[in-house]
Protein backbone atom coordinates (compact mmCIF):
# COMPACT_ATOMS: atom_id res chain seq x y z
CA UNK A 1 0.00 0.00 0.00
CA UNK A 2 0.79 3.15 -0.52
CA UNK A 3 0.80 6.14 2.19
CA UNK A 4 1.98 9.76 2.22
CA UNK A 5 3.80 10.74 5.28
CA UNK A 6 3.74 13.83 6.67
CA UNK A 7 5.92 15.70 9.63
CA UNK A 8 5.51 18.71 11.40
CA UNK A 9 7.69 21.30 13.38
CA UNK A 10 10.90 20.00 15.55
CA UNK A 11 9.76 16.13 13.77
CA UNK A 12 11.22 18.01 10.51
CA UNK A 13 14.87 18.52 11.15
CA UNK A 14 15.44 15.45 13.67
CA UNK A 15 13.83 13.30 10.61
CA UNK A 16 15.28 15.63 8.19
CA UNK A 17 12.35 15.34 5.71
CA UNK A 18 8.92 16.96 6.11
CA UNK A 19 7.10 14.07 3.76
CA UNK A 20 7.88 11.23 1.99
CA UNK A 21 6.03 8.76 0.03
CA UNK A 22 5.83 4.90 2.11
CA UNK A 23 5.46 1.89 0.25
CA UNK A 24 4.73 -0.62 2.79
CA UNK A 25 4.28 -4.68 1.73
CA UNK A 26 1.67 -5.43 4.05
CA UNK A 27 -2.06 -4.89 3.05
CA UNK A 28 -2.57 -4.22 7.04
CA UNK A 29 -1.45 -1.49 8.98
CA UNK A 30 -2.31 0.47 11.78
CA UNK A 31 -1.23 3.72 13.11
CA UNK A 32 0.59 2.15 16.00
CA UNK A 33 2.10 -0.56 13.27
CA UNK A 34 3.12 2.24 11.13
CA UNK A 35 5.01 4.69 13.27
CA UNK A 36 6.67 1.27 14.17
CA UNK A 37 7.96 0.80 11.23
CA UNK A 38 9.02 4.19 10.43
CA UNK A 39 10.57 4.51 13.12
CA UNK A 40 12.94 1.00 12.40
CA UNK A 41 13.26 0.72 8.66
CA UNK A 42 12.97 4.59 7.10
CA UNK A 43 14.55 6.32 9.96
CA UNK A 44 16.54 3.89 11.63
CA UNK A 45 19.15 6.31 13.39
CA UNK A 46 16.90 9.03 14.05
CA UNK A 47 13.44 7.17 14.17
CA UNK A 48 13.40 7.18 18.07
CA UNK A 49 11.59 10.37 18.42
CA UNK A 50 8.64 8.87 16.11
CA UNK A 51 7.73 6.77 18.94
CA UNK A 52 6.86 9.23 21.59
CA UNK A 53 3.37 9.29 22.91
CA UNK A 54 3.71 12.94 23.03
CA UNK A 55 3.69 12.86 18.73
CA UNK A 56 0.28 13.19 17.90
CA UNK A 57 -0.73 10.86 15.04
CA UNK A 58 -3.59 12.32 11.85
CA UNK A 59 -4.94 10.07 9.45
CA UNK A 60 -6.51 12.49 6.18
CA UNK A 61 -6.79 15.53 8.52
CA UNK A 62 -8.14 13.54 11.17
CA UNK A 63 -6.54 13.11 14.85
CA UNK A 64 -6.17 9.23 15.16
CA UNK A 65 -6.06 6.74 18.19
CA UNK A 66 -3.06 4.06 17.59
CA UNK A 67 -5.05 1.68 17.22
CA UNK A 68 -6.71 3.56 13.85
CA UNK A 69 -6.02 1.28 10.74
CA UNK A 70 -4.24 3.01 8.09
CA UNK A 71 -5.48 2.28 4.21
CA UNK A 72 -4.32 2.65 0.99
CA UNK A 73 -3.97 6.16 -0.39
CA UNK A 74 -4.25 7.75 2.84
CA UNK A 75 -2.34 10.72 4.06
CA UNK A 76 -0.77 10.17 8.05
CA UNK A 77 0.17 13.38 9.67
CA UNK A 78 2.99 13.13 13.17
CA UNK A 79 3.24 16.16 15.00
CA UNK A 80 4.97 17.17 18.30
CA UNK A 81 3.74 19.71 21.10
CA UNK A 82 5.45 23.39 20.19
CA UNK A 83 5.90 25.51 22.67
CA UNK A 84 7.84 28.61 21.54
CA UNK A 85 5.89 31.63 21.78
CA UNK B 1 -23.19 49.99 28.77
CA UNK B 2 -21.28 52.80 28.66
CA UNK B 3 -21.75 55.94 26.11
CA UNK B 4 -18.83 56.32 23.32
CA UNK B 5 -17.65 60.28 23.11
CA UNK B 6 -17.59 61.35 19.84
CA UNK B 7 -13.54 60.49 20.00
CA UNK B 8 -14.16 57.26 20.47
CA UNK B 9 -16.59 56.72 18.14
CA UNK B 10 -14.34 57.97 15.41
CA UNK B 11 -11.94 55.74 16.60
CA UNK B 12 -13.82 53.16 16.35
CA UNK B 13 -15.90 53.74 13.37
CA UNK B 14 -14.46 50.82 11.19
CA UNK B 15 -15.69 48.56 13.74
CA UNK B 16 -19.30 50.50 14.35
CA UNK B 17 -20.33 50.53 10.79
CA UNK B 18 -20.17 46.72 10.39
CA UNK B 19 -22.99 44.99 10.97
CA UNK B 20 -22.05 42.22 13.02
CA UNK B 21 -20.12 45.21 15.36
CA UNK B 22 -22.84 48.18 15.38
CA UNK B 23 -22.53 50.47 18.22
CA UNK B 24 -23.81 47.39 21.12
CA UNK B 25 -20.45 45.39 19.85
CA UNK B 26 -18.10 47.73 20.59
CA UNK B 27 -19.32 48.33 23.90
CA UNK B 28 -19.24 45.16 24.36
CA UNK B 29 -15.79 44.97 23.53
CA UNK B 30 -15.06 48.41 25.92
CA UNK B 31 -16.67 46.15 28.73
CA UNK B 32 -14.68 43.02 28.35
CA UNK B 33 -11.23 41.92 29.63
CA UNK B 34 -8.31 39.76 28.26
CA UNK B 35 -5.54 38.33 30.10
CA UNK B 36 -2.69 38.12 27.73
CA UNK B 37 -0.01 35.42 28.93
CA UNK B 38 3.58 36.49 27.71
CA UNK B 39 4.17 39.26 26.01
CA UNK B 40 6.82 38.59 23.23
CA UNK B 41 6.53 37.12 20.08
CA UNK B 42 2.60 35.91 20.04
CA UNK B 43 2.00 38.55 23.02
CA UNK B 44 3.08 41.41 20.65
CA UNK B 45 0.29 40.98 18.09
CA UNK B 46 -2.29 40.01 20.56
CA UNK B 47 -1.64 43.16 23.02
CA UNK B 48 -1.45 45.42 19.67
CA UNK B 49 -4.36 44.40 18.00
CA UNK B 50 -6.45 44.10 21.10
CA UNK B 51 -5.61 47.54 22.50
CA UNK B 52 -5.71 49.09 19.50
CA UNK B 53 -9.63 47.13 19.18
CA UNK B 54 -10.58 49.14 22.57
CA UNK B 55 -11.44 46.44 24.56
CA UNK B 56 -11.63 47.77 27.96
CA UNK B 57 -9.40 45.59 30.50
CA UNK B 58 -5.73 44.40 29.18
CA UNK B 59 -4.08 42.07 31.59
CA UNK B 60 -0.62 41.49 30.61
CA UNK B 61 2.03 38.97 32.49
CA UNK B 62 5.35 39.41 32.17
CA UNK B 63 8.53 38.95 33.90
CA UNK B 64 11.45 39.03 31.61
CA UNK B 65 13.58 41.98 30.14
CA UNK B 66 13.35 43.38 26.48
CA UNK B 67 16.61 41.50 24.73
CA UNK B 68 18.59 42.68 21.72
CA UNK B 69 17.62 39.39 19.80
CA UNK B 70 14.07 39.92 20.84
CA UNK B 71 13.19 42.54 18.48
CA UNK B 72 12.90 40.44 15.03
CA UNK B 73 9.72 39.36 16.14
CA UNK B 74 8.54 41.08 19.24
CA UNK B 75 6.57 44.23 17.63
CA UNK B 76 6.06 45.79 20.64
CA UNK B 77 9.46 46.73 20.95
CA UNK B 78 12.23 48.45 19.90
CA UNK B 79 15.67 48.98 19.78
CA UNK B 80 15.85 51.96 22.00
CA UNK B 81 14.01 49.27 24.65
CA UNK B 82 16.41 46.75 24.73
CA UNK B 83 17.32 46.56 28.59
CA UNK B 84 14.14 47.50 29.88
CA UNK B 85 11.77 45.54 31.55
CA UNK B 86 9.10 44.26 28.95
CA UNK B 87 6.09 45.06 31.40
CA UNK B 88 6.75 48.76 31.37
CA UNK B 89 7.51 49.07 28.01
CA UNK B 90 4.71 47.48 26.59
CA UNK B 91 2.43 49.22 29.27
CA UNK B 92 3.73 52.78 27.83
CA UNK B 93 3.51 51.24 24.10
CA UNK B 94 -0.40 50.21 24.79
CA UNK B 95 -0.95 52.95 26.49
CA UNK B 96 0.12 55.66 23.96
CA UNK B 97 -1.62 53.24 21.18
CA UNK B 98 -5.25 53.12 23.28
CA UNK B 99 -5.43 55.51 26.40
CA UNK B 100 -9.09 54.21 26.73
CA UNK B 101 -7.65 50.51 27.69
CA UNK B 102 -6.68 49.79 30.78
CA UNK B 103 -3.92 48.14 31.02
CA UNK B 104 -3.25 45.46 34.40
CA UNK B 105 0.51 44.88 34.13
CA UNK B 106 1.27 41.82 36.03
CA UNK B 107 4.94 41.23 36.73
CA UNK B 108 5.32 38.11 37.50
CA UNK B 109 6.24 34.02 36.81
CA UNK B 110 2.87 31.80 37.21
CA UNK B 111 2.68 29.24 39.53
CA UNK B 112 0.57 27.13 41.35
CA UNK B 113 -0.35 29.87 44.24
CA UNK B 114 -0.93 32.75 41.56
CA UNK B 115 -2.66 31.63 38.94
CA UNK B 116 -5.99 31.02 39.86
CA UNK B 117 -6.85 34.31 41.38
CA UNK B 118 -5.26 36.48 37.79
CA UNK B 119 -7.17 34.04 35.56
CA UNK B 120 -10.40 34.75 37.56
CA UNK B 121 -10.25 38.40 36.91
CA UNK B 122 -10.70 38.22 32.98
CA UNK B 123 -12.96 37.11 30.79
CA UNK B 124 -11.09 35.73 28.15
CA UNK B 125 -7.36 34.21 28.13
CA UNK B 126 -4.52 34.52 25.87
CA UNK B 127 -1.40 31.96 25.93
CA UNK B 128 1.49 33.66 24.29
CA UNK B 129 3.93 32.00 26.36
CA UNK B 130 6.93 30.27 25.59
CA UNK B 131 7.28 27.11 27.62
CA UNK B 132 5.62 23.90 28.87
CA UNK B 133 5.44 24.84 32.36
CA UNK B 134 3.35 28.08 32.08
CA UNK B 135 1.44 26.58 29.26
CA UNK B 136 0.24 23.89 31.60
CA UNK B 137 -0.97 25.62 34.47
CA UNK B 138 -2.77 28.08 32.09
CA UNK B 139 -5.06 25.29 30.98
CA UNK B 140 -5.51 23.86 34.36
CA UNK B 141 -6.39 27.57 35.34
CA UNK B 142 -8.33 28.35 32.67
CA UNK B 143 -10.58 24.94 32.51
CA UNK B 144 -10.82 25.04 36.20
CA UNK B 145 -12.06 28.46 36.44
CA UNK B 146 -14.29 28.09 33.17
CA UNK B 147 -12.21 30.73 30.91
CA UNK B 148 -11.90 30.02 27.01
CA UNK B 149 -8.04 30.00 26.38
CA UNK B 150 -7.02 31.43 22.89
CA UNK B 151 -3.75 28.98 22.50
CA UNK B 152 -0.85 29.34 20.29
CA UNK B 153 2.62 28.57 19.29
CA UNK B 154 5.17 28.93 16.75
CA UNK B 155 8.64 27.03 15.84
CA UNK B 156 10.50 28.24 12.64
CA UNK B 157 8.22 28.28 9.85
CA UNK B 158 5.19 26.62 11.83
CA UNK B 159 2.46 27.86 13.86
CA UNK B 160 -0.22 26.12 15.36
CA UNK B 161 -3.58 28.08 17.27
CA UNK B 162 -7.01 26.78 18.46
CA UNK B 163 -9.45 27.66 21.23
CA UNK B 164 -9.97 25.37 23.90
CA UNK B 165 -13.27 25.94 25.71
CA UNK B 166 -14.11 22.75 28.03
CA UNK B 167 -16.26 21.25 28.36
CA UNK B 168 -17.74 22.14 24.44
CA UNK B 169 -14.57 21.34 22.86
CA UNK B 170 -10.97 19.46 24.36
CA UNK B 171 -8.67 21.21 26.60
CA UNK B 172 -4.66 21.12 25.93
CA UNK B 173 -4.48 18.21 28.27
CA UNK B 174 -7.36 16.22 25.99
CA UNK B 175 -4.49 16.32 23.26
CA UNK B 176 -1.35 16.30 25.16
CA UNK B 177 -1.94 14.97 28.53
CA UNK B 178 1.76 15.40 29.93
CA UNK B 179 4.68 17.49 28.96
CA UNK B 180 6.98 16.04 26.58
CA UNK B 181 10.53 14.93 27.60
CA UNK B 182 12.45 18.38 27.32
CA UNK B 183 15.62 17.00 24.88
CA UNK B 184 12.10 16.70 22.21
CA UNK B 185 11.26 20.34 22.43
CA UNK B 186 13.62 23.04 21.24
CA UNK B 187 12.37 26.68 22.28
CA UNK B 188 12.17 29.59 19.86
CA UNK B 189 16.01 30.18 21.31
CA UNK B 190 17.26 26.94 19.73
CA UNK B 191 14.75 26.19 16.88
CA UNK B 192 14.88 29.51 15.79
CA UNK B 193 11.94 31.13 14.12
CA UNK B 194 10.78 33.41 11.36
CA UNK B 195 9.48 36.91 13.02
CA UNK B 196 6.45 36.94 10.78
CA UNK B 197 5.18 33.68 12.14
CA UNK B 198 4.41 34.60 15.44
CA UNK B 199 3.02 38.14 13.72
CA UNK B 200 0.19 35.69 11.75
CA UNK B 201 -0.16 33.10 14.54
CA UNK B 202 -1.03 35.79 17.25
CA UNK B 203 -2.55 38.11 15.09
CA UNK B 204 -5.25 35.12 14.30
CA UNK B 205 -5.55 34.87 18.49
CA UNK B 206 -6.41 38.35 18.74
CA UNK B 207 -9.13 37.47 16.39
CA UNK B 208 -10.44 34.96 18.17
CA UNK B 209 -10.48 36.98 21.22
CA UNK B 210 -12.87 39.26 19.69
CA UNK B 211 -14.89 36.34 18.19
CA UNK B 212 -15.25 35.10 21.31
CA UNK B 213 -16.13 38.28 23.24
CA UNK B 214 -18.94 39.35 20.57
CA UNK B 215 -20.06 35.70 19.87
CA UNK B 216 -19.44 36.07 16.36
CA UNK B 217 -18.91 33.26 13.58
CA UNK B 218 -17.33 29.63 14.15
CA UNK B 219 -14.61 30.01 16.90
CA UNK B 220 -11.22 27.38 17.06
CA UNK B 221 -13.15 24.86 19.57
CA UNK B 222 -12.31 21.63 18.99
CA UNK B 223 -10.16 22.49 15.90
CA UNK B 224 -6.56 22.96 15.63
CA UNK B 225 -5.22 25.21 13.20
CA UNK B 226 -1.52 24.45 11.66
CA UNK B 227 0.23 26.94 9.06
CA UNK B 228 3.10 25.72 7.07
CA UNK B 229 4.70 29.47 6.00
CA UNK B 230 6.96 27.48 3.70
CA UNK B 231 4.18 25.97 1.47
CA UNK B 232 2.24 28.89 2.40
CA UNK B 233 -0.77 25.98 3.86
CA UNK B 234 -3.18 25.84 6.63
CA UNK B 235 -4.80 22.75 7.66
CA UNK B 236 -7.51 22.14 10.56
CA UNK B 237 -7.15 19.09 12.46
CA UNK B 238 -10.84 18.36 14.47
CA UNK B 239 -9.75 17.94 17.84
CA UNK B 240 -11.83 15.72 20.47
CA UNK B 241 -12.15 15.66 24.09
CA UNK B 242 -10.07 12.60 26.17
CA UNK B 243 -12.67 10.94 28.23
CA UNK B 244 -10.15 9.91 30.19
CA UNK B 245 -8.57 13.64 30.57
CA UNK B 246 -6.95 14.19 34.09
CA UNK B 247 -8.49 17.38 33.91
CA UNK B 248 -11.82 17.60 32.11
CA UNK B 249 -12.56 13.90 31.36
CA UNK B 250 -14.96 12.01 33.22
CA UNK B 251 -13.12 11.23 36.59
CA UNK B 252 -10.42 13.77 36.94
CA UNK B 253 -7.77 13.58 39.05
CA UNK B 254 -6.31 17.39 38.80
CA UNK B 255 -8.55 19.71 40.93
CA UNK B 256 -6.20 22.62 41.37
CA UNK B 257 -3.01 23.82 39.22
CA UNK B 258 0.43 22.51 40.08
CA UNK B 259 3.26 23.50 39.29
CA UNK B 260 5.21 20.92 37.22
CA UNK B 261 8.21 19.42 38.84
CA UNK B 262 11.51 21.09 37.82
CA UNK B 263 13.18 19.77 35.23
CA UNK B 264 14.54 16.45 36.56
CA UNK B 265 17.36 17.00 33.28
CA UNK B 266 18.36 19.67 34.95
CA UNK B 267 19.07 18.41 38.26
CA UNK B 268 22.95 17.20 39.16
CA UNK B 269 24.54 17.55 36.13
CA UNK B 270 27.78 18.99 37.12
CA UNK B 271 29.20 22.32 35.53
CA UNK B 272 32.00 23.46 34.82
CA UNK B 273 32.31 27.69 34.64
CA UNK B 274 34.13 29.42 31.38
CA UNK B 275 37.55 30.25 33.53
CA UNK B 276 37.77 26.78 35.23
CA UNK B 277 37.83 25.56 31.70
CA UNK B 278 39.47 28.04 30.18
CA UNK B 279 42.03 27.35 32.79
CA UNK B 280 42.22 23.37 31.71
CA UNK B 281 42.28 24.43 28.24
CA UNK B 282 45.36 26.70 29.05
CA UNK B 283 47.04 23.60 30.51
CA UNK B 284 46.22 21.32 27.76
CA UNK B 285 44.65 19.60 30.57
CA UNK B 286 40.68 19.61 29.44
CA UNK B 287 38.27 17.04 28.21
CA UNK B 288 36.85 17.47 24.66
CA UNK B 289 34.26 19.97 24.66
CA UNK B 290 31.32 19.06 22.39
CA UNK B 291 28.95 21.88 21.39
CA UNK B 292 25.91 20.98 20.49
CA UNK B 293 24.64 24.02 19.05
CA UNK B 294 23.63 24.48 15.32
CA UNK B 295 26.36 24.66 12.58
CA UNK B 296 24.72 28.02 11.63
CA UNK B 297 25.42 29.14 15.04
CA UNK B 298 28.73 27.38 15.57
CA UNK B 299 29.87 29.42 12.40
CA UNK B 300 29.32 32.66 14.32
CA UNK B 301 30.95 31.59 17.43
CA UNK B 302 32.69 28.89 18.82
CA UNK B 303 35.08 27.30 21.62
CA UNK B 304 38.96 27.07 20.28
CA UNK B 305 39.44 22.74 19.42
CA UNK B 306 35.69 22.19 20.26
CA UNK B 307 33.97 19.32 18.28
CA UNK B 308 30.26 20.18 16.79
CA UNK B 309 27.64 17.74 17.45
CA UNK B 310 24.25 19.11 17.29
CA UNK B 311 21.44 18.29 19.74
CA UNK B 312 19.04 17.37 16.96
CA UNK B 313 21.61 14.69 15.79
CA UNK B 314 23.53 13.76 18.73
CA UNK B 315 21.66 10.35 19.11
CA UNK B 316 23.13 9.72 15.70
CA UNK B 317 26.36 10.77 16.47
CA UNK B 318 26.84 9.54 19.69
CA UNK B 319 28.45 5.98 18.61
CA UNK B 320 31.36 8.02 17.22
CA UNK B 321 32.08 8.90 21.38
CA UNK B 322 33.19 6.96 23.64
CA UNK B 323 31.64 6.07 26.43
CA UNK B 324 34.34 5.89 29.33
CA UNK B 325 36.20 9.28 28.18
CA UNK B 326 35.66 12.64 29.53
CA UNK B 327 33.88 15.64 28.12
CA UNK B 328 32.78 18.91 28.69
CA UNK B 329 29.03 20.04 27.12
CA UNK B 330 28.47 23.53 25.61
CA UNK B 331 25.38 25.56 23.68
CA UNK B 332 24.72 29.17 23.58
CA UNK B 333 23.53 30.05 27.01
CA UNK B 334 23.30 26.42 28.52
CA UNK B 335 20.04 24.92 27.84
CA UNK B 336 21.02 22.68 24.78
CA UNK B 337 23.50 20.76 27.21
CA UNK B 338 21.72 19.95 29.90
CA UNK B 339 19.36 18.17 27.22
CA UNK B 340 22.73 16.88 25.80
CA UNK B 341 23.49 15.74 28.74
CA UNK B 342 20.44 13.99 29.60
CA UNK B 343 20.78 11.92 26.12
CA UNK B 344 23.80 11.06 26.80
CA UNK B 345 23.94 10.05 30.22
CA UNK B 346 20.85 7.45 29.64
CA UNK B 347 23.58 6.27 26.76
CA UNK B 348 25.74 5.54 29.50
CA UNK B 349 28.19 7.91 29.50
CA UNK B 350 29.48 8.66 32.74
CA UNK B 351 32.44 11.66 32.69
CA UNK B 352 30.05 14.65 31.74
CA UNK B 353 29.95 18.15 32.21
CA UNK B 354 28.31 21.07 31.46
CA UNK B 355 29.73 24.98 30.74
CA UNK B 356 27.88 27.35 32.97
CA UNK B 357 25.99 29.52 30.66
CA UNK B 358 27.45 28.16 27.57
CA UNK B 359 29.04 30.10 24.72
CA UNK B 360 28.09 33.38 26.02
CA UNK B 361 29.68 32.98 29.33
CA UNK B 362 33.36 31.96 27.90
CA UNK B 363 32.16 35.47 25.41
CA UNK B 364 31.76 37.33 28.36
CA UNK B 365 34.03 36.18 30.84
CA UNK B 366 37.38 35.02 28.52
CA UNK B 367 36.94 36.28 25.10
CA UNK B 368 35.54 39.67 24.94
CA UNK B 369 36.38 39.68 20.90
CA UNK B 370 34.34 36.87 20.28
CA UNK B 371 31.34 37.36 17.95
CA UNK B 372 27.72 37.40 20.66
CA UNK B 373 24.30 36.78 19.26
ZN1 LIG C 1 -9.15 17.94 28.93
Amino acid sequence: MAVRIVFFASLREQLACSSLDWEGRSPQETVASLREKLAREQFPESGAVLLADTVLAAVNQVMAQPEQAVADGDEVAFFPPVTGG
Amino acid sequence: MTELSPDELLRYSRHIVMPEITLAGQQTLMASSVLCVGAGGLGSPVCLYLAAAGIGRLGLVEFDTIDLSNIQRQVLYDTRDVGQPKLDTAHARLSQLNPHVQIDAHALRLAADNVMPLVKQYDVIVDGSDNFATRYLVNDAAVLSGKPLVHASVFRFEGQITVFDSPRGPCYRCLFPEPPPAELVPSCAEGGVLGMLPGIIGSMQALEVVKLILGLGEPLVGRLLLFDGLSAQWRELPAQRAPDCALCGQSPTIHEPTDLPAASWADGAPRISASELAGLLNAGEAPTVIDVREPQEYAIAAIPDSKLLPLMELSIHAASLDPGKPYILTCHRGGRSLKAFEQLRAAGFSNLQVLDGGIDAWAEQIDPEMRRY
